[in-house]
């Protein structure tokens, strides 16, 4: 543990206002709860949404596990876990079924999550109204109102123009069945993992200074139409180590021909299917 | 594949910082650039630092600039993440520029006043030409001096304001918004928005300030005063019940006297944009007068038609190092997300075909 810090950093008042900011979260799903957001070591952008609210749940028991891109060996999520490991000596792990804590960026692990694990998901635009409406204090007016009208409009353009939904990640979602909430820029693939998850879901925004959360056995829809359902796609293919044809998966271009090769971004499904005996 | 090399990301970090270390040491044979000698002789640069760090410390700027390797954006990041870790103590007390002994002090809307026109250690009239002198180490002629003046130095914001002819200061909040530990918020208060411009970045208010002058914005602005010096900083502790001095700052304060307002009721006077910076900070105080007053616009009745004008822009963009992260941000992995792109306009493309 690295001498001079805090556990995990950042000092008990600040994870204090954090953990009130997060119960008001969990109370109203889907909310999002402006909260003091630090300067963190990172850069924004980097996590630090996300990492101040691992920092506040954080506990000495704890098991975490991070994630970007699906994957443990990305640059970023090894940053992020030696972070943790040198600021709160927790131990870390990359099978999904042993965390307690998982910080991702923009992917939800293929295993299921389980009663009592953490999500904490990194959020570099929690306004999902953003993209229509760019001034935050007119898109909160309109969360309050519940005046979804706009997304619904875009939505209904996009099928008329392309003949489908364009957006095929950060698909925004409504959260029991009130506010509109960015799924964060997870695929559409994995927007239904967000749907009755048996695990606690926290997303934290540093640089907006915003955070909100999903508690447990939250219903969570995906927007769309009666004749245009929402629809998870991933490529067709199988992927080429562990041959999982139903998680997603990463183009990889292995020649100077244009040659691809499909594979799991969730590295741990992935080796865990190979030490099964799985192959591509 | 280096980028992600799988199980190979720990070691590719500690052997980028490993290389950042060795770089920016640059060549052995050259003597090692000292902190001290970064604080004394890169002045302007510690000093914008600290402004954009929002941390008055010499010496940490100039560390911070050293392990930046002169990329001040870096170096005010450095800061800030320090400076979030320090406890709060109190709040100071507003400080009395009015009682500082300019180094430097001019006004541009009085030929001579209280106190002087005072040019002190100024560029404005050297002519850039390069000075290859300085190639070589060389030691200037000594600067000639005079005695000190003890003359008052009032500001001529109160020269004007003795007449009625300015708008009286608005009453500060008896505890500033503090937008290091609250999050900012609109409308934003005029102490939000201050702190917001004095720690923004010093080219997007410039370029900010240049546009209402060139009519995105107008604000008629005249320079009432600029002065530059050290003022004393107090807090009173409770427990005292009266006000103790616990150090010196740096300042520049700019004063803007702009567009004239006035109602049936209210005579017309001229109205003010405030710009205040750390150490000798001119172009950064000037430009954050012209923004302040600009976006005063909705309070004084005027048609907020321009970027300077709307609050949520500014102060949501001026930030450098909120916008520096997110703009490089873009250089992470983001190819989950360019993934269900491609197979969005692959499919749409195949049916198009089909």
């Amino acid at each position: 543990m690295t001498h001079g810090y805090n556990f995990a950093y950042l000092d008990e008042q600040t994870k204090r206002m954090i953990r009130r900011a997060l119960l008001k979260a969990v109370a109203i799903p889907g909310h999002q709860i402006p909260f003091g957001g630090r300067e963190m070591p990172l850069p924004y952008g980097w996590g630090t949404g996300g990492i101040q609210l691992t920092a506040a749940v954080l506990g000495a028991s704890d098991v975490l596990k991070v994630i970007d891109q699906g994957a443990d060996d990305t640059t970023n999520a090894v940053s992020i876990r030696r972070f943790f490991a040198r600021t709160a000596g927790v131990a870390t792990t990359t099978v999904t079924t042993q965390a307690t804590v998982i910080q991702t960026r923009h992917r939800i692990p293929e295993t299921p999550l389980r009663d009592g694990q953490i999500m904490v998901y990194q959020v570099p635009l929690p306004e999902p109204l953003a993209k229509l409406e760019p001034s935050r204090a007119e898109a909160a007016r309109m969360h309050a109102l519940a005046e979804y009208g706009l997304m619904q409009v875009k939505l209904y353009e996009d099928v008329t123009r392309y003949g489908h939904v364009s957006i095929s990640y950060d698909y925004p979602v409504l959260a029991n069945h009130r506010y509109l909430m960015s799924p964060s820029p997870i695929p559409a693939f994995d927007n239904p993992k967000l749907h009755m998850s048996p695990a606690l879901q926290l997303f934290g925004a540093g640089r907006e200074k915003r955070l909100y959360a999903l508690p447990p056995w939250t219903e969570v829809r995906s927007l769309d139409f009666d004749d245009h359902p929402f629809r998870a796609t991933r490529a067709p293919q199988v992927c080429g180590l562990c041959g999982a044809a139903d998680s997603y998966l990463d183009e990889v271009v292995i020649d100077d021909r244009g040659s691809r090769l499909f594979v799991c971004s969730d590295t741990d499904y992935c080796a865990g299917r190979q030490e099964a005996g799985h192959g591509g | 594949m280096a980028y992600v090399a799988v199980k190979g990301g720990e070691r590719a970090i500690d052997n980028a910082h490993a290389w950042l270390a060795e770089a920016r040491r640059g060549a052995a044979a050259v003597p090692e650039l000292g902190v001290e000698q970064i604080a004394a002789q890169l002045g302007r640069a510690v000093e914008r630092v600290m402004a954009e760090g929002s941390l008055y410390d010499r010496e940490l700027a100039a560390l911070a600039i050293k392990q930046a390797q002169g990329d001040l954006i870096e170096a005010a990041f450095l800061l800030r993440a320090y400076r979030t870790t320090l406890p709060r103590f109190a709040a100071s007390l507003p400080v009395d520029t009015g009682s500082m002994r300019p180094l430097r002090r001019i006004s541009a809307i009085f030929k001579d006043l209280p106190g002087g026109q005072v040019l002190g250690p100024t560029t404005d009239y050297t002519h850039r030409l390069l000075d290859f002198a300085l190639l070589a180490e060389a030691r200037p002629p000594a600067a000639p001096e005079a005695a000190a003046s003890d003359a008052a130095t009032p500001r001529v914001h109160d020269i004007l304001g003795a007449e009625g002819l300015i708008e009286a200061d608005a009453p500060g909040s008896a505890e500033p918004f503090d937008l290091t530990r609250a999050p900012l918020g609109f409308p934003a208060g005029r102490d939000a928005r201050l702190q917001a411009l004095a720690r923004g970045d010093e080219g997007f208010l410039l370029a900010l300030g240049y546009a209402t002058q060139r009519g995105y914005g107008n604000t008629h602005p005249f320079v009432g005063e600029i002065r530059m010096g050290e003022v004393a900083v107090e807090i009173e502790p409770p427990e005292l019940g009266f006000a103790i001095e616990i150090g010196d700052l740096a300042l520049t304060e700019c004063q803007m006297v702009t567009q004239f307002a006035g109602s049936k009721t209210e005579p017309p006077q001229f109205t003010r944009g405030y710009g205040l910076a750390f150490g000798q900070s001119e172009r950064k105080a000037m430009a954050m007068a012209l923004v302040d007053r600009s976006l005063r616009a909705e309070e004084l009745g005027e048609d907020a038609t321009a970027p300077s004008q709307n609050v949520e822009f500014v102060l949501s963009h001026c930030d450098n190092i909120e916008a520096t992260g997110f703009v490089e941000h873009l250089k992470l992995p983001h190819y989950v997300d360019f993934q269900s792109e491609l197979e969005t306009v692959r499919r749409m493309r195949g049916e198009r075909g089909a």
